[in-house]
């Protein structure tokens, strides 16, 4: 049985929006939990963080917008990633999140949605508890053994 | 306890080590110093009061750089307004000025910010979004439209393209007759702190440092009552800087354009009375003392560096002007009525530290941009203190505690380490090109965070003393759809009806004063006259200065 290689995670920032503190925040934090974390950089159109997520094989793309754009963003991505029927990686949102565009977020598919001073330990335990229920439980195989 | 020795090692137990067994809580300064239980004379020995204070309005201005301070005049209350289209700017800003605002200050969206047009595919989602969309200058002119630009003083939040909306807003005044030297206001201007927190950069560090010297230098010849540069602390601090860092980094950066200006054979009393700062209180690390001191310090640090490294002579050289934000990063999502709060003890460490204007964050602050109530409650705050409290009564009423001077102190030491470590390092700019500023402050924050996470550092409502039951939504702000529409039929209509030739000459105009060494501000009028678009001329330069790529910031 081949040992699980880390979970990996892409935290991507979409469109204009360059308020990144929060963003470099969660990447520190999951790196800390033993994740391999990648940070897009800003101003990331969603067909490059898509391409980025499946060349880097992740397991988590975690977007951070501030800008009053989530809706649109998000819908984006997933569309595109319905396109290209990746249907294995856990999406989250993060970000200024208006109350009740939270259930939007989550009809067009966000897994999980953590606005603006949501605790760090609520995002590290939702990817652990979610990854495998995602890959259904194919993490070992997905990527190789580091 | 023994009995035999028991007296005499009560001798040796000292006063804060007794304390320390009865559970007294331990603090310490945000730099890492113990914070004793209470201050008296031995903390101020050799306490100099001409030299360290010295009365308000003179150096080293520790006090403040006016004599009478808020005695002779109030603090400007500076709302934050610019939304949707031109046409709603403008009608906002003839709603402030006839309640009584004195100074306008307009925000930019994101594609204006970044030198990109409306009908980009890249702005799709964000034009007019944070703020007003401006194209070319006829956006300009619709959101003065009927302002008596010679009698008003406008703050613009802009930085990488200020030089373009800078050239607008002179080539609009003068349209309209109005002498230009008679304009005030102040554009944000201050590339440095964009490519460490905020990210509105466009061009690598050098040309963007160039662009700015442009800047300064057209204003100290044509407009001298107009700042050109806001040197700003806000967005350092929410991005992790400790409240020394939040005076001491946006120092750096002032140092660092006075140097870019003074190369050009200018004095520095021609150039340092036009740079002001953005100061910042409030935000997660909020210590009512520490941001009283960090900007009793900062005044004291830059009269200083002023006179004694520069040589600068001119009063106005050595006097720290400077506007505060309350930081946003303060308030919090859960029960946001609480940020009112909040926003009242920011405002406070303010005005206690002697601020000339102050624009807040608002309690809706971690849902949306700010709705007309919770905007309208950021102004009564700020009233209510003004005139409710006698906080204004008399000049800098903390000088003399123990306390807050030794805080002043120990502000300015801590200080001026950072920025000689800074300048040890190869100075803020090579900092910035490598990332390891970025990454440093993006620590520092993650720091914070967990300290947060752990329940170290307490948020009321946040983690502790949280209420089980859901909040009720809070009414927001939401941009207007059909802006982007009506702005790329604008834009059409006016690339339709404009001289194509023109265009084409003022871009390749612009071209060759980008190539070479001339102040840029005569290509940018002609671009601007021919009704050049703001992405039309950013591109142009874009094609000779490049495109400042990212270092790794985490």
């Amino acid at each position: 049985m081949p040992k699980p290689r880390p979970i990996r995670v892409l935290i991507a920032k979409p469109g204009l929006d360059g308020h990144d503190v929060g963003a470099k925040v969660v990447v520190q934090r999951l790196r800390n939990a033993g994740m391999e974390v990648l940070y897009s950089g800003l101003r990331q159109s969603t067909e490059k963080i898509i391409s980025a997520a499946v060349q880097e094989d992740v397991d988590v793309i975690g977007l951070s917008i501030l800008s009053g754009s989530h809706l649109e963003l998000t819908q984006e991505l997933m569309a595109q990633m319905r396109e290209k029927e990746i249907t294995d990686v856990l999406v989250l949102v993060g970000g200024i999140i208006p109350r009740e565009d939270i259930p939007l977020l989550q009809a067009q598919g966000v897994d999980g949605i953590f606005p603006v001073h949501s605790p760090l330990e609520e995002i590290e335990k939702f990817i652990r508890e979610q990854v495998p229920r995602k890959r259904g439980e194919m993490l070992p195989e997905k990527g190789p053994e580091k | 306890m023994g009995t035999a020795d028991g007296g005499a090692k009560k001798a040796v137990v000292s006063a804060e080590e007794m304390e320390k067994s009865k559970g007294v809580r331990e603090a310490y300064t945000s730099f890492g110093e113990p914070v004793k239980v209470f201050y008296g004379p031995e903390d101020l020995e050799g306490f100099d009061y001409e030299r360290e204070v010295a009365d308000p309005g003179t150096y080293p201005f520790t006090r403040g750089i006016y004599r009478s301070m808020f005695r002779s005049q109030l603090w400007t209350m500076r709302p934050y307004a610019g939304m949707g289209t031109s046409e709603e700017t403008n009608e906002r800003f003839k709603f402030l000025l006839q309640s009584g605002q004195t100074g306008l200050s307009l925000a930019f969206d994101l594609p204006t910010q970044l030198g990109m047009d409306s009908d980009d595919p890249l702005a799709r989602y964000d034009v007019g979004k944070l703020g007003v969309a401006v194209d070319t200058i006829e956006d300009m002119e619709r959101i003065f439209d009927g302002l008596q630009l010679d009698r008003i003083s406008t703050s613009f939040t802009i930085n990488s393209t200020a030089a373009v909306i800078l050239a607008m807003y002179v080539l609009v005044a003068q349209k309209r007759g109005i002498a230009v030297d008679r304009l005030r206001g102040t554009v944000q201007n201050d590339i440095l702190k964009e490519y460490v927190a905020r990210g509105t950069w466009i061009f690598p560090p050098r040309p963007s440092m160039r662009l700015i010297s442009d800047t300064i230098e057209y204003c100290l010849n044509r407009i001298p009552r107009f700042n050109p540069i806001s040197v700003s602390a806000t967005h350092l601090c929410e991005y992790g800087a400790t409240a020394e860092q939040s005076v001491s980094l946006p120092f750096l950066n002032a140092l660092a354009y006075i140097d870019d200006v003074l190369k050009r054979g200018y004095a520095i009393d021609q150039v340092a009375p036009l740079v002001v700062f953005h100061m910042a209180v409030g935000g997660r690390r909020f210590h009512l003392f520490e941001d009283v001191a960090k900007l009793r310090a900062g005044r004291r640090l830059w009269a200083k560096l002023m006179k004694e490294r520069y040589g600068a002579q001119n009063p106005e050289s050595l006097r720290l002007k400077f506007s505060t934000g309350a930081l946003g990063g303060g308030m919090t999502a859960a029960e946001p009525l609480n940020n009112i709060a909040r926003g009242a003890y920011f405002a406070l460490a303010a005005v206690l530290a002697g601020t000339r204007s102050l624009n807040m964050a608002c309690f809706d602050e971690a849902y949306a941009i700010p709705a007309d109530l919770a905007i309208r409650t950021a102004l009564r705050v700020q009233q209510i203190l003004a005139y409710e409290t006698g906080v204004t009564d008399t000049v800098d009423p903390l000088a003399g505690s123990y306390y807050v001077e030794s805080l002043t102190n120990q502000m300015e030491v801590q200080m001026r380490k950072t920025m000689e470590n800074m300048e040890r390092r190869g100075g803020i700019i090579k900092a910035i090109e490598d990332g390891s500023l970025q990454r440093e402050l993006a620590r520092q924050s993650f720091e914070h965070q967990e300290k947060i996470s752990r329940g170290e550092k307490v948020l009321v409502g946040v983690n502790r003393f949280t209420s089980p039951e859901e909040e009720k939504p809070l009414e927001i702000y939401r941009a207007n759809p059909k802006v982007r529409q009506m702005q790329i039929e604008r834009l059409k209509a006016v690339k339709a009806s404009r001289d194509s030739q023109k265009v084409a000459e003022a871009l390749s105009r612009l071209r060759r004063a980008a190539e070479g060494n001339e102040n840029i501000f005569p290509a940018l009028f002609t671009a601007v006259e021919a009704r050049v678009s703001v992405g039309e001329m950013i591109s142009a330069l874009k094609q000779v200065w490049g495109e400042f790529q990212e270092p790794q910031t985490v």
